[in-house]
């Protein structure tokens, strides 16, 4: 299933596209086999972490469980076979998350092409603008990975302009100046921010960071997709099971706030 | 009247050649170019650059001296050694160079609050000390580890009405702290304005702290051609971000060869380059990302950065700046390692000829000078760049030396 296809999908059915983000490796390899299965059944896109000794971006939820999968021995060749694993139990599209030191340190032509044979559809690397290297943005594309960046709500008309001409796949609209993790509301100018991106791309976008529930989703379904990650993240650190969290989630999806 | 000098590099997109860049998160992105242009601006305000002047002679105690180490120059019976006493500033160090610079510009783009990373806490006091001069809101964000190591600085930051906050990620020191500070910034950048303390980070930092610093190169151009008629035969500092050095070294850099001086950068070889507890980022890294530049790091072959170590707190950072990155492949500066034992050997040295206690960065300096300057002809001379006082590091050596000497 591509992309597009994934989120026309869900447009289809009245809602925004839902899309789980789950750290590689945490609480454990079985413990995140166990969840990407929990997952399968809501996701229509799934959001797969590597783990980075330094995520600058990523709240503590996300940085505690970066952390722990690190600790347990997840590394590169780890997070290949998990992509392989999850890729054997669903068509769905699945996005690749780290930072760009891994790439380079494993040469970025080689560390595309094998997540690209292990089943990865895109990747998001929030520490690289794409104008900060073109060349690298275009060797994974014709690698055959989608590149997908993240717009900000501090992000200037000029910088949606740059942006977007170097996105395929989907726009990731960050909803809140910050990092990732749960927020009790997101901000109004998220609305905003949605509205100018989609004023300069067909692409579809979709708004990460602070999803926490059944309100925020609601907030958050103005766009074409929502990204839920520290709120799974913690549930599974607290060992709780995903589905309730997850219903609640779809629900705020079919109810979106009106425009 | 002050001058920020203008320099052949970075381009405009914030490159030393390949190194550098801005390598963030796309919320920041508007923000780095907001500080971008605002310093730009500044530099070329005539009323900025006298108020930064007025602060650096009357508050931080510029200029400071060029000094003869006789008693040191004898000892080691080579070239003649002068030190850039930049220990003799307010806050003991060379920071406050650069800290009074980013607060006077903090105070020109409006922002009232002002956010730091800080090691040993050399740094964060001197912001601290700056956002008190002039009545910024003030948090330093210091690893755990650090807080535990450095009580006594953190008391300081707190009496200057500071806030600190122990980072508990991680490995709980430098690196740590400055991922947290970025974090705080991408949450507060509308009214927030980071000051960053080495020559590392996304452009404009590594440009805009080398413009702050090099007034102590320029200061050496200055003094040399008065005492000596001439630019000295080697500079010689401690590399751990690597912005004493660059302050020292950029002036002269970008001369032609035939009037540069040799250049000699030293990074902490820890306790030894082979057993892996060093911070020698140039003699034993690679290039990476870290911190939004593409600079010489530390990292395993995942690319996990690996934790940084020496004695000295201060150089205990697991990068170099990219514009050390650029001279070192550049052949501009050359980079050697002093392990913490030399160090060491180094600080007990300059105590006893010369009555001055360095600080331990420093003294990776002075350690590599000793290997240096001996094998050079008397009429020449070495300036060593003296970046900071060591009574912070008093205690410290006192417990590695078992309180004996």
């Amino acid at each position: 299933m591509t992309t597009l296809e994934a989120f026309a999908r869900a447009k289809a059915e009245g809602r925004a596209a839902l899309i789980p983000y789950l750290t590689a490796g945490f609480p454990s390899r079985e413990g995140f086999l166990q969840a990407v299965k929990e997952v399968l059944p809501y996701a229509d896109l799934l959001e797969i972490g590597l783990p980075y000794s330094d995520p600058l971006g990523d709240g503590p939820v996300i940085q505690r469980a970066s952390e722990e999968a690190l600790r347990k021995g997840m590394s590169v060749q780890g997070v290949l076979e998990l992509f392989r694993e999850v890729r054997a139990l669903t068509e769905k599209p699945l996005f690749l998350m780290t930072y760009l030191n891994p790439v380079l340190a494993w040469g970025p032509e080689r560390f595309f092409s094998l997540f690209k044979q292990a089943g990865a559809t895109g990747l998001i690397l929030p520490d690289l603008p794409p104008d900060e290297d073109p060349s690298l943005v275009r060797l994974a594309q014709e690698i055959g990975l989608e590149t997908v960046f993240l717009l900000a709500p501090t992000s200037t008309d000029r910088r949606v302009e740059t942006v977007v001409g170097y996105a395929t796949g989907f726009i990731y609209a960050v909803s809140v100046t910050g990092v990732t993790g749960e927020r009790e509301r997101l901000p109004d100018e998220v609305r905003d921010l949605v509205r100018r991106i989609k004023a300069r791309t067909s692409l579809p976008v979709a708004v990460g960071f602070g999803v926490s529930g059944r309100e925020t989703a609601a907030q958050a379904a103005v766009a074409d997709g929502v990204v839920v990650g520290s709120a799974l993240v913690r549930a599974l650190e607290g060992g709780r099971p995903l589905a309730p969290l997850l219903e609640e989630i779809r629900q705020g999806l079919m109810q979106k706030e009106p425009a | 009247m002050l001058r920020l000098p203008d320099f052949p590099l970075p381009d405009p997109r914030g490159r030393f050649g390949p190194y550098g860049g801005r390598y963030v998160p796309e919320t920041l992105i508007p923000a780095l170019e907001e500080v971008e242009a605002a310093y730009r601006e500044a530099k070329k305000d005539p009323a900025f650059l006298a108020e930064l002047e007025y602060y650096l002679k009357t508050f931080a105690g510029r200029p400071t001296p060029l000094y003869h180490a006789r008693r040191l120059s004898e000892y080691w019976g080579g070239a003649q050694v002068y030190l850039k006493r930049e220990d003799l500033l307010h806050t003991g160090a060379h920071k406050i160079n650069n800290t009074l610079g980013q607060a006077l510009l903090a105070r020109r783009m409006g922002k009232k609050r002002v956010i730091a990373e800080t090691g040993a806490g050399q740094h964060g006091v001197s912001v601290a000390t700056v956002a008190a001069l002039f009545g910024l809101e003030c948090v330093v964000y210091m690893g755990e580890e650090d807080v535990r190591r450095q009580a006594l600085n953190v008391f300081r930051m707190k009496l200057l009405g500071a806030e600190v906050r122990p980072v508990a990620a991680g490995s709980r020191t430098l690196k740590d702290a400055t991922n947290e500070a970025i974090r705080d910034w991408l949450t507060h950048v509308r009214t927030t304005f980071y000051i960053l303390g080495s020559v590392v980070g996304p452009h404009p930092y590594p440009m805009m702290v080398r413009e702050f610093q090099s007034v102590i190169g320029e200061e050496v151009k200055g003094q040399s051609l008065e005492l000596f008629g001439r630019y000295p035969d080697a500079l010689i500092a401690a590399v751990g971000g690597g912005s004493n050095a660059i302050g020292l070294f950029a002036p002269f850099a970008y001369l032609p060869e035939k009037e540069r001086p040799r250049l000699i950068g030293v990074e902490a070889a820890g306790e030894g380059l082979s057993t892996g507890r060093h911070a020698a980022s140039i003699g034993a890294g690679k290039r990476g990302v870290l911190h939004g530049s593409y600079m010489y790091l530390l990292y395993d072959h995942d690319g996990q950065i690996t934790p940084a170590h020496s004695v000295s707190a201060g150089l205990d950072y697991p990068g170099v700046g990219p514009e050390h990155s650029y001279y070192a492949d550049q052949g501009i500066a050359e980079y050697a390692g002093v392990t913490d034992e030399e160090a060491l050997e180094g600080f007990k040295l300059l105590a006893r000829l010369e009555g001055i206690i360095p600080a331990l960065e420093s003294a990776h300096a002075i350690a590599h000078a000793a290997k240096v300057v001996p094998e050079m002809d008397k009429d020449q001379i070495v300036v060593i760049n003296l970046s900071g006082r060591g009574d912070k590091d008093v205690t410290e050596v006192m417990r590695l030396l078992g309180g004996e000497l």
